[in-house]
């Protein structure tokens, strides 16, 4: 079985790195969002608002970067909207959330149909070309895998060590931490558990709209309906899985893009006996396995779904 | 030495909620190196003028200065600024985080690149070296022990150069050993110029510990003193506004062995061990206190009696019956009466009135219910009685039980559970949160009952009520029984040593001396 020859191949790894692009900006946005105690079941349709806004920039004329800017502003408005359900009102964090991701859907194919009224095939644009760096890109294997990328690659692997480093060596990133375990704590050393909560969510939902940029600007050239296609949903699992630490949010993510892209190889394989939905099913279901395996161990931050009202305790 | 001029002034605060004075009029000095007992009931307006202190409410009128400056009102921030420390009762610690860390919080620049936790650490040593304030700063807050948890709330408000420091019933926590402790560190922190606002409701604490105390009763400072020119009984007349009602002793004679536990162990359902090796013995007319700094395993006992957990190791029996796969109904049914811990969680009802509160134990009974259709008659009058007998006031046996005080919450439950004369009563602190008259009251009644003839386990974590009401204490620490002492037999020390984990200290003087009676 050549299996064992495609992990070998430089474009499989390609593909991996490609395809957990997306995911790494979605689970680290909820990561965040989570750690400050607040989930964020918006994160399908932010993303998907993400792909939306991020395409229209460019379409419309803007430049790619702004498109990205962009793109993260409406996810950044879209967690505003969250925000002030979850933590000023303290109403339900599923309830909202779930509102939230059919709302920002539903409103991005509905803007695409008002920008683009009569058009069957949607139109291309010219997304990120892969980077060229000179010695970097040189290293065998490592080389055109890691640096070979779109620049978006590259930022969603500086945000794994950025925000690693800001939670556990800045103040703010204790700040919010603590709002997540203890919002008393917080509240009692003179700080606003509200302005915390409210700031996490919109930079959180912010970096998942990047997410589904990416696939509009990079992965692919054209806005597609239902193109987020589940990746919002498998970042929430994958953040239980990574037990809220961005590092390890890298490793499972890496992980399920690994199964993802050995499923598309696999059924591509025309003498194949098994059925390719099989193959298709293949990396949901070892997300489900390895979240039972490890999720029974992860500590989860103590206050998230718990609203905090001023007064009470 | 402290100056004359006071360090804090708080001037005529007046707060009202609704119609009621929280505060009325409270003035309030406190002067540098001094420790200021404050005193009073539930409900006496402590905690609301502490919350107005600390800015989380507005004072309707009044004003506060400290160190001659007027402290905006609302605002929490600008009172940590100004030097006002907190302890409260329930600590605000992150349990997963590090002393550290908890500590640190909201110190620095929320801009701050890199925190400075090098710096962080040495200061914190020093302060714990300086006031003998025992913990480690890198530990897991989770892993500390109450005392250390608290320890390291005092750390929190002295790294912000604190210089009131107010504590919220600082002992109710702590063994007799953890609460000497702490004093010792408070006359450390006086000396060094700090001023300390002590909130208690223990008059021998209010003796050891402060140089002035003030007596809140309904919102208004009904007494204040130097504490060496006062004395216990005034500042507990001071506090009830009144004669202190007395708890009648009676003379016990246990009778037979109504329910009895040997080698009893419960484990959860994920394995863990809440209970192990739990052996009590309880004749009728005896009253067992147990004793306990909270959340040694003393909640999982009552629910074992309650029928809401069971044994899976050891003997359970009742009235000489083994006690088999136990249901909180069958249990009902077989004569044990429960006093829940939280009065409004699991001992009643709430958004019910008192009429259908009063039957929620007993509504399958045929004096209740026939065909399976409630009694209106019996069940008014079963409510009008209860109330009576057990001075319940409020308005009417239609009001819903949430809004009644909490002593009276819990007469109404005294009273369902006596009025269907149970043999055995698992009283878990049957008197927390209520005011001296209304714990008195319970007492006297448990106390009754148990005279005639009905076996009593009260769990409780104030010392001084398992003293007053039990004739044998036995003392949980983590999920273990120690053997049973008599109350004149030991002493608050030794209980202290047994509650901190040494429950040998009774192993010699134990069960003959129960026995013999």
């Amino acid at each position: 079985m050549d299996i064992l020859h495609m992990f070998l191949e430089v474009g499989f790894w390609m593909a991996v790195v490609r395809m957990a692009t997306p995911l790494l900006f979605g689970t680290l946005g909820e990561l965040i969002c989570e750690r400050a105690g607040v989930l964020n079941l918006g994160v399908e349709g932010i993303m998907a608002a993400g792909c939306m806004a991020g395409w229209t920039w460019v379409y419309m004329g803007g430049d790619l970067w702004g498109g990205v800017l962009f793109a993260a502003a409406v996810g950044g408005g879209i967690g505003l909207v969250h925000a002030i359900f979850t933590v000023h009102l303290g109403l339900s964090q599923h309830v909202t959330g779930l509102g939230i991701t059919m709302l920002a859907t539903a409103l991005s194919s509905f803007v695409f149909r008002m920008v683009l009224p009569d058009v069957t095939t949607p139109p291309k644009i010219i997304p990120f070309a892969p980077l060229d760096i000179p010695i970097l890109g040189d290293i065998p294997l490592l080389g055109p895998v890691l640096f070979n990328q779109s620049p978006l690659t590259l930022l969603a692997i500086f945000m794994v060590f950025f925000i690693g480093w800001f939670l556990k060596y800045t103040p703010a990133g204790l700040a919010l931490c603590m709002t997540g375990e203890n919002p008393m704590a917080v509240e009692s050393q003179g700080l606003s558990v509200f302005a915390i909560r409210t700031c996490a969510v919109v930079a959180g939902s912010a970096l998942m709209a990047i997410g589904g940029a990416f696939l509009t600007l990079s992965a692919f050239d054209a806005f597609y309906i239902g193109m987020v296609n589940g990746r919002g949903w498998i970042c929430i699992a994958l953040v239980v899985f990574s037990s809220w630490k961005p590092s390890k949010a890298l490793v499972g993510v890496v992980l399920f893009a690994v199964f993802d892209a050995l499923q598309m190889r696999v059924q591509q394989d025309i003498s194949m006996v098994v059925p390719y939905q099989f193959y298709l099913m293949m990396p949901y279901v070892l997300s489900i396995a390895a979240l039972i395996l490890m999720s029974r161990r992860s500590a989860y931050p103590k206050a998230l779904l718990v609203p905090f009202r001023k007064g009470e305790r | 030495m402290p100056d004359q001029t006071p360090f804090l002034h708080i001037s005529k605060i007046t707060k009202k909620f609704g119609s009621v004075f929280a505060c009325d009029s409270v003035t309030l000095q406190l002067q540098q190196g001094e420790i200021l007992a404050l005193l009073g009931e539930n409900g006496a307006g402590k905690t609301t003028l502490m919350n107005i202190l600390f800015g989380h409410y507005v004072a309707d009128s009044g004003s506060i200065s400290i160190g001659g400056k007027e402290l905006t009102p609302g605002s929490p921030r600008r009172a940590l600024k100004v030097g006002l420390g907190m302890v409260h009762q329930h600590f605000s610690l992150a349990d997963n985080m590090s002393v550290l860390d908890n500590i640190t919080l909201g110190t620095e620049s929320m801009f701050g690149l890199w925190r400075k936790s090098g710096e962080a650490r040495q200061k914190i040593n020093k302060l714990i070296n300086t006031y003998e304030l025992d913990v480690d700063p890198r530990s897991i807050v989770k892993n500390l022990s109450v005392g250390q948890r608290q320890r390291v709330e005092i750390l929190k408000a002295l790294y912000r150069d604190s210089r009131i420091l107010i504590l919220d019933e600082p002992t109710a926590v702590l063994t007799p050993q953890e609460a000497e402790h702490l004093f010792a560190t408070l006359r450390l922190l006086v000396d060094k110029g700090l001023a300390i606002i002590f909130i208690t409701h223990k008059l021998r604490e209010v003796m050891a510990v402060s140089d002035r105390c003030l007596v809140l009763r309904h919102g208004k400072v009904s007494y204040e003193s130097r504490t060496r020119d006062t004395d216990v009984d005034t500042l507990a007349r001071e506090m009830v506004g009144g004669e202190v009602p007395v708890v009648e002793q009676l003379p016990t004679s246990p009778g037979k062995k109504v329910l009895s536990l040997e080698g009893v162990g419960v484990k959860n359902s994920d394995g863990y061990s809440l209970l192990h090796d739990v052996s009590l013995e309880l004749r009728g007319g005896e009253i067992i206190g147990i004793a306990g700094v909270s959340g040694n395993g003393q909640s999982h006992l009552a629910d074992l009696i309650s029928g809401l957990l069971s044994a899976d190791k050891g003997s359970f029996e009742l009235l000489g019956e083994a006690v088999v796969s136990p249901t909180p109904m069958g249990m009902l049914k077989r004569g044990v009466g429960r006093i829940p811990e939280d009065r409004t969680g699991t001992g009643l009802v709430g958004d019910m009135n008192v009429q259908e509160n009063l039957i929620l134990e007993n509504y399958w009974t045929k004096k209740v219910s026939h065909f399976g259709l409630l009694k209106a008659d019996f069940m008014r009058k079963n409510a009008k009685d209860i109330m009576e007998q057990y001075d319940v006031r409020c308005g009417g046996e239609d009001l819903p039980v949430r809004l009644m005080s909490g002593g009276n919450m819990q007469k109404l439950i005294l009273g369902r559970v006596l009025s269907e004369e149970p043999s055995v009563i698992m009283a878990n602190q049957p008197t927390w949160g209520l005011d001296v008259g209304a714990a008195a009251f319970v007492h006297s009644r448990l106390i009754r009952a148990s005279r005639d003839g009905v076996g009593i386990i009260i769990i409780s974590e104030d010392l001084d009520e398992l003293f007053k009401v039990a004739d044998v204490i036995q003392v949980m620490y983590k999920g273990t029984l120690s053997p049973p002492v008599r109350p004149a037999d030991t002493d608050a020390r030794e209980m202290g040593l047994a509650m901190s984990g040494h429950l040998e200290v009774f192993a010699s003087t134990v069960a003959e001396a129960h026995h013999e009676a």
